[in-house]
């Protein structure tokens, strides 16, 4: 029992040297450019508007192509994550966390490498390996014998999104393979065993008894990607610029809000414009983070363990 | 309070005082990154010969993250002195919200022309916010090996540009065209506003879009996009990922014959290129017809309104108006061509090529810098877009142009 | 004897998927690496060809000493990154401490509150926190760099911490409070040790988006003597010629602390996770 001490300064103390710096530098100023989505600009003056931004971005014929078309892309970008990335992950994971195996520490560290380099890099290496002009993929595709099947993946309105979106997978593979990869070592060793005592073949011990287990973690890595994804904006950015071609198809959230809060090329950005994005990328957010925890989470957590 | 407390403040009060407003400092806020070694070797240097007492500091941005982080600056109150201005509409709306400040009275403005100052001026030619700095002209660079090699001449007029490219494609050696649309700038700003004015007459096509009297869908407008959907077959494979810094490497290593240029090229083919660099004009329709050149003004300077250091401020610009800096900028940045009127000799054989068409031809500037992209949709981007599905077939040059009619009609 | 040749060639499968997707991981890395070492003519002409006599340059690496302040970029990342890092891990512990263990009103809504910003994009409130830092004289400070990226760590710090903290036997918590200690040294002496390795993990989660971001040094700190490392490397990105045998070089020595962190890190990190996941 905690003992009555009188009013709790060490709760303040705990908290508010975080809260203080998090409030000011964090959430107050995004707050206060939330709320900019309910002005509008006129002249030198902010106005109050309403929802009238919403129904601009939402509904307007000449804008709101541009959201429901970066909303799509991004949701494009978020399954291919969940169906690449984290079986993927799920795969590799599996595998390392095999009792026994020699090398796991190495294998990990290096499977993790990509995560850490910045996105600069990436893009460059990836333009260079999939440029058709200086032949690299045609090359290494041609050890296999599918040089044929080898195309301008990055250039085509047709497959720049899948392709980013790979390249994605790639940088971030080692999130998720790290969290299953924990989850997977933390499950009791008798359970183990009793499996094996039973004759079960190690696939059916992973599918019967492992992959139940790690459930909670499959659940939190997915709300994980999709925050990350509906978020993303740097690798796009990096590879192909702030106007996500060709054509917008590689345009998602991230790029789409960057473009309308600080303008580009001729148009020039609008504030209030760009906080109306941004209040909807995290009214999306928020609506997924919600879904998991009040619909996904309670049902996982009631499985017995 | 202590002494020893004291002392330990004083220095540092003075050190923020010192940082806020430094007298005689001036910062430059450019998305040139690539002339930072020349301000600060070259111009700052020769700017101090004549102004010892005024420190200049030449901090540039990214070009990508220019217009970005400036706005963010402008807004948060500590953007540099000096602002480089974009020509025409966007910096006209800075001006327009306050971000520049009014310098029609600066004495060297006296020393450009009416269309050099018209980039930086209010609708009524009033009021001036930028000193014109320099412009960029457009053509076509050859290799001029693969052009012996191959015996071909240098085309004049389009059939003879395609003569060329057909030639050069069933040699089979080369990539005919340096070309690729993954950027989607260049379709634009190099190609179709390069080759389009021969098609629309230069200014008067311009001046006939703005004003309404024509459309897009005229045949003036939508015959560069039809020549430009030729193009296809002469592009290397998978020219829809080649980036613009692709199609320069591939200009550079001698593996494309003719590069669709800007002047500002120059600098870095000089320096990657080992083999003789050739210049023509966008060819004409028919032999002997009048020809049109893209001479766009692209860059000019002007003064941050919040700048404590107004006067030195307009000293410098006054400089950028001398002969002195005309010199220096246009020969040290090979490429961008000096807009005052001063007599000046060029010492690159490129660059002085593509100078002279300016005698040959009559100037005009990128077809929508002006006045039109001022509607809420982004113009540019959409002819961006427009060139780019042209070139990758995906649309056609009547539905492009359409496309950018329905734009300009709102 | 069967049953041991299975294993055996279980084992090899096993090495050869694991082998391959290393390879995916690491073949761009390697040319990176190798495209570093080359003049940029070697660079296209064939990008992966190992660097001959004729294509070795570390031209790359010497434009990166000379013409910028290399060292200095770097230690201005390294302090930002380092000092953000602690106070992000060392605030965000307490607060977790605080909202996973302490009964009160107002507990949830916090919560709620601090996991916000994992929901926006903070680039959002850019002009607001630059007209911050210039009222408070903090521009071109590495202060303000570390002010924003500890404001921007906290909520993932406290998302996952919480959770973790919400897990420690009770027991331990409960005989410490018999023994009369304080709930100061409660905190620090056994809840802390004990979160170690959950700590490592957010370290790690946190250091990496500190250590590329570019958005907020070119904001906050762009003068020559703030400025970070990323910043530095745009030098060389032009508007149409980017010198990517610098870009290149500087990159891949900005890798090297990333990765030294992580190993250090990945230690606890396994630990950390582990304890973490399963309740």
């Amino acid at each position: 029992m905690i003992k009555q001490r009188g009013f709790p300064f060490h709760i303040l103390v705990f908290i508010l040297p975080g809260l203080l710096i998090y409030t000011l530098f964090s959430a107050w100023p995004l707050l206060d450019t939330l709320l900019l989505s309910f002005f509008e600009e006129s002249g030198d003056q902010r106005v109050y508007s309403g929802l009238a931004n919403y129904r601009l971005v939402l509904t307007d014929p000449d804008l709101s192509a541009g959201f429901w078309n970066a909303l799509g892309n991004n949701g494009v970008f978020f399954l291919v994550h969940v169906l690449v990335q984290n079986p993927i992950g799920l795969l590799l994971a599996a595998l390392l966390s095999l009792r026994n195996l020699r090398g796991v520490r190495t294998y990990r560290t290096l499977i993790f490498m990509p995560t850490l380099l910045s996105v600069v890099i990436i893009g460059f290496i990836w333009q260079l390996i999939l440029s058709p002009l200086w032949g690299v993929s045609e090359t290494l595709l041609g050890y296999v014998g599918l040089e044929s099947l080898f195309d301008a993946w990055l250039g085509k309105e047709s497959s720049a999104l899948l392709t980013l979106a790979l390249i994605s997978v790639w940088q971030f593979v080692g999130i998720p393979m790290m969290l299953i990869y924990a989850s997977l070592l933390a499950i009791p060793d008798e359970l183990l065993d009793a499996a094996h005592v039973d004759g079960a073949s190690p696939l059916r011990t992973f599918w019967q008894i492992k992959l139940p287990l790690i459930a909670p973690t499959l659940g939190l890595v997915t709300i994980l990607t999709f925050i990350g994804n509906f978020n993303a904006f740097d690798l796009i950015y990096a590879v192909k610029g702030a106007l996500a071609g060709p054509n917008f198809s590689t345009d998602i959230l991230g790029t789409y809000f960057y473009r309308t809060f600080f303008g580009f090329q001729s148009s020039l950005g609008s504030s209030t414009l760009g906080a109306t994005v941004a209040t909807l990328m995290f009214l999306i957010i928020l609506a997924g983070v919600a879904l998991y925890f009040y619909g996904v989470q309670r049902r996982l957590q009631r499985y017995p363990m | 309070m202590k002494p020893f407390q004291l002392a330990a403040l004083v220095p540092l009060t003075l050190a923020l005082t010192i940082n806020t407003a430094l007298a005689g400092e001036l910062n430059i806020e450019s998305w040139r990154v690539d002339d930072k070694d020349l301000w600060e070797k070259e111009i700052i240097p020769a700017f101090n010969k004549a102004h010892p007492a005024i420190s200049v500091k030449f901090n540039p941005t990214a070009p990508t993250e220019y217009n970005a982080s400036l706005n963010t600056r402008l807004a948060g109150g500590t953007a540099g002195d000096l602002i480089t201005c974009r020509p025409f509409d966007i910096a006209l709306e800075l001006y327009n919200k306050g971000n520049l400040t009014d310098i029609s009275t600066l004495e060297g403005l006296k020393s450009f022309s009416d269309v050099a100052r018209s980039a930086w001026q209010t609708d009524d030619g009033k009021t001036t916010f930028c000193m014109p700095m320099a412009s960029v002209i457009h053509g076509f660079f050859y290799n001029q090996d693969i052009f012996a090699e191959l015996g071909l001449s240098v085309p004049e007029t389009e059939a003879d540009f395609f003569t060329v490219l057909d030639k050069i494609k069933s040699d089979g050696s080369y990539t005919p065209i340096a070309l690729g649309t993954n950027d989607g700038w260049e379709t634009h700003q190099i190609v179709y506003t390069g080759i389009g004015p021969n098609a629309w007459k230069g200014e008067a096509g311009r001046k006939a879009l703005i004003g309404g009297t024509a459309k897009m869908t005229d045949s003036g407008f939508v015959a560069p996009y039809a020549q430009m959907a030729k193009w296809q077959p002469y592009l290397s494979k998978g020219y829809q990922s080649q980036t613009y810094g692709d199609s320069q490497n591939l200009f550079a290593l001698g593996r494309a014959a003719i590069y669709p240029a800007g002047s500002w090229d120059i600098a870095y083919f000089n320096s990657n290129a080992d083999f003789k660099i050739g210049a023509f004009k966008p060819p004409v329709a028919s032999k002997g017809a009048t020809c049109y050149i893209s001479d766009h003004t692209d860059i000019g300077m002007g003064i941050n309104p919040a700048s404590k250091n107004r006067t030195d401020a307009e000293t410098l610009l006054n400089w950028l108006a001398s002969k002195a800096f005309a010199e220096l900028y246009t020969n040290k940045v090979t490429g961008f061509f000096s807009l005052s009127d001063h007599e000046i000799s060029i010492e690159d054989p490129l660059a002085a090529e593509m100078i002279s068409w300016r005698a040959d031809c009559e100037s005009t500037i990128r077809l929508n810098a002006q006045i039109l992209s001022r509607g809420r949709d982004d113009l540019e981007t959409a002819y961006w877009n427009a060139g780019q599905g042209v070139i990758n077939g995906t649309v056609t040059p009547e539905a492009a142009a359409a496309t950018i009619q329905a734009i300009l009609d709102k | 004897m069967n049953s041991n040749l299975q294993r055996g060639i279980n084992t090899s499968l096993i090495h050869l998927v694991l082998g391959l997707y290393t390879l995916v991981a690491l073949f761009p890395i390697f040319l990176i690496l190798v495209n570093a070492l080359k003049t940029r003519k070697g660079i296209f002409n064939d990008p992966l060809a190992l660097p001959t006599t004729d294509t070795l340059s570390f031209e790359g690496f010497q434009k990166v000493f000379s013409q910028s302040d290399f060292l200095l970029y770097f230690s201005n990342s390294l302090i930002v990154t380092l000092v953000a890092l602690f106070f992000v891990l060392l605030l965000g512990a307490m607060a977790s401490w605080a909202l996973s263990e302490y009964r009160f009103p107002g507990r949830r809504i916090l919560t709620l509150f601090m996991a916000m910003g994992i929901m926006v994009p903070i680039r959002l409130g850019t002009v607001s926190i630059l007209e911050l830092m210039v009222s408070l004289e903090l521009v071109n400070t590495r202060t303000a760099l570390i002010l924003v990226y500890i404001a921007q760590g906290l909520p993932l710090a406290i998302f996952i911490l919480t959770e973790y903290m919400a897990q420690i036997p009770k027991e331990l918590k409960e005989a410490a409070r018999c023994d009369d200690v304080s709930e100061y040294r409660l905190f620090f002496q056994v809840v802390l040790p004990l979160t170690r390795p959950a700590i490592a993990t957010v370290a790690v989660f946190t250091m990496i988006p500190i250590w590329n971001d570019l958005w907020f040094p070119l904001i906050l700190a762009p003068g020559e003597g703030t400025r970070t490392l990323t910043l530095g490397v745009q030098q060389f990105i032009g508007q149409y010629v980017t010198d990517w045998n610098s870009v290149l070089a500087s990159l891949t020595l900005a890798v090297i602390p990333v990765l030294v962190l992580y190993l250090f890190f990945s230690r606890q990190l396994i630990r950390g996770l582990t304890a973490g996941a399963v309740k």
